[in-house]
């Protein structure tokens, strides 16, 4: 009765611990996404959207060129990242499976993909910006898509492998040739998880502030093109944020929650396309 | 319907009784001669890595004719069949040795290239497979694979595979629909049709009807019925009753190695061997 009594105490003492430590985890998440929400949303207006910064003091400033900068080099690190993850994901689960090169190759992704990105936007400063003499919009892109590069390479990667062996086989039992039945049936069988792990690596990017800061820099400006220094939401954050000035620190606030929110759809969205996927199969 | 109701009943039957019914299955005046041959076996070995799986299977595949392979699993059938389409060429380490001679040619060489080799012999496996798109890409995707057919000839193929699979009517006006959402038997049907489209000598089907239900697996049974006399048929099963029901030849392995092969009849009725009486009458296995 005792040994009872004591494994029930036991039990409810380790639930109602593990009950508060969740509830801590969301209480924090709740907090910081109450906080961004209400202080943020009170900095969002027309001219957020559509004006550029102004000098501190100035009223009726806008980070336009910012979000349209963010917009832009996620954009263009996409165009780079997305194709050459897809290729290599693509040689990872099709061809270099058990081969040295693929299990090299693997290494090195996985190594990328946690290497601190602060490192990385110092390597481009090395290899872009001090041997061109400037900050650049290219330079930033560049950094995105080499934090971004390894993780769809990997996603790619175990959403063709989940293809079951089975359809491989069908299709070239019917006489299909290797590449064809990967590129016409596999990667359709695998589309919503590799468009899942594109959208990630996306939102995974969007919210980087130490590679940009070594590469994009900022600019009060609207760009003229990829070459110049270029104005994006998380530079322009942590600049604001680190100023004295009240109105600058509004902007701040509303950098923060437009990247908060747009992160936060990207999530949602992706989940709800893997939830609807996963209940036809 | 109504021959749903055929397969129902023939199935009750086959499952309610033992050797008896397995006799009953089979016709008396069913005992064929081999004829024509399509595949010739003749010492094939077969080795995963340093694993020999297959020890020397030497038999003859009668043309237009259906041939069963029975035993226990792990006995070697799939492994065997296999080798009719060099699907084993896909896994490193996997080789095999011997002849298998089909229309003059030893397949297991280069002489002929895979590709070619698997459009002659075409596969249904275990688990229906059908590609994530429409049934009518489902069927159209082997068909351009081989053919440079114009919209309208393909179209007229696409329907002809289904009807040879007894799907037509089924799925007639629905071809847009995914191939994924009909019922397991249905997908299995889409697969045949799939086959069929590219027209092949040789259907190899391993396992094909057991993830299916009675009712679906009497509608496969049908549809070899109707099959034999246009093409070749190796099929792979589990139940003994869906080989004595199919089948004009039957096939017995044990642990890699071809036991006895005979007539169906024959195997089923008057085994020369013991251990295929053991098995065919559910002693063993």
């Amino acid at each position: 009765m005792t040994l009872l009594f004591r494994r029930k105490l036991l039990n409810s003492i380790v639930l109602t611990l593990s009950g508060m430590a969740a509830i801590a985890g969301l209480f924090m998440l709740a907090w910081i996404l109450g906080d961004v929400a209400w202080k943020g949303f009170a900095a969002i207006n027309w001219n957020f959207f559509t004006a550029l910064p102004t000098p501190a003091g100035v009223k009726g400033g806008g980070l336009a060129n910012a979000i349209v900068g963010t917009l832009l080099m996620t954009g263009t690190a996409a165009c780079i990242a997305v194709p050459f993850g897809m290729m290599s994901g693509t040689y990872l689960a099709e061809f270099g499976k058990n081969n040295i090169f693929g299990h090299f190759v693997r290494f090195v992704a996985d190594i990328l993909v946690s290497a601190p990105s602060i490192v990385i936007g110092v390597f481009v400063y090395l290899i872009l910006v001090k041997p061109m003499h400037n900050f650049s919009g290219w330079a930033g892109a560049f950094a995105l898509a080499i934090i971004m590069l390894p993780v769809v390479s990997r996603t790619t990667e175990e959403m063709l492998r989940l293809v079951p062996p089975e359809i491989r086989e069908a299709s070239l039992a019917l006489g299909s040739p290797y590449w064809k039945m990967t590129y016409k049936i596999i990667y359709r069988s695998a589309a919503s998880g590799i468009f899942t792990g594109v959208m990630l690596a996306v939102a995974r990017v969007a919210g980087e502030t130490a590679p940009l800061l070594f590469t994009a820099l900022n600019s009060p400006y609207w760009m003229h093109g990829m070459n110049e220094p270029m104005a994006n939401l998380t530079v322009v954050l942590f600049n604001y944020a680190m100023s004295p000035y009240d109105d600058w620190h509004m902007l701040a606030w509303g950098a923060a929650f437009i990247i908060t929110i747009s992160v936060l759809a990207v999530n949602v969205f992706t989940r709800i396309i893997l939830r609807t996927k996963r209940r036809r199969s | 319907m109504n021959h749903v109701k055929e397969g129902k009943e023939r199935i009750t039957q086959a499952i309610g009784m033992g050797k008896k019914s397995i006799a009953m299955e089979l016709m008396p005046n069913k005992k064929p001669e081999i004829g024509e041959i399509k595949l010739s076996i003749r010492k094939l070995n077969f080795y995963y890595g340093d694993k020999q799986a297959l020890f020397e299977n030497t038999l003859d595949i009668a043309a237009k004719r259906v041939t069963a392979f029975i035993g226990p699993s792990g006995c070697g059938k799939s492994t065997h069949i296999r080798t009719y389409n060099r699907m084993f060429e896909l896994y490193k380490g996997f080789r095999a040795d011997g002849e298998i001679i089909m229309d003059g040619i030893n397949i297991l060489t280069t002489a002929i290239p895979a590709l070619h080799l698997r459009r002659r012999v075409g596969m249904i496996f275990q688990k229906p497979t059908p590609f994530p798109m429409s049934l009518f890409d489902n069927i159209a995707y082997g068909l351009k694979l081989h053919n440079a057919f114009g919209a309208s000839e393909i179209e007229g193929r696409v329907e002809k595979a289904l009807k040879d699979a007894a799907l037509w009517d089924e799925v007639q006006g629905k071809l847009h629909h995914q191939g994924t959402a009909l019922s397991g038997g249905q997908q299995q049907r889409l697969c045949i049709a799939r086959a069929l489209a590219v027209e092949p000598d040789v259907l190899l089907m391993d396992e094909p009807c057991s993830a299916l239900d009675p009712i679906a697996t009497a509608k496969i049974e049908e549809l070899i019925e109707e099959l034999k006399g246009k093409l070749t048929i190796v099929i792979v099963t589990h139940n003994m009753q869906q080989a004595a029901r199919v089948s004009d030849f039957t096939a017995y392995m044990y642990m890699g190695k071809l036991m006895e092969f005979g007539a169906t009849s024959t195997i089923f009725m008057n085994p020369v061997r013991k251990e295929t009486e053991d098995y065919v009458t559910g002693r063993f296995g």
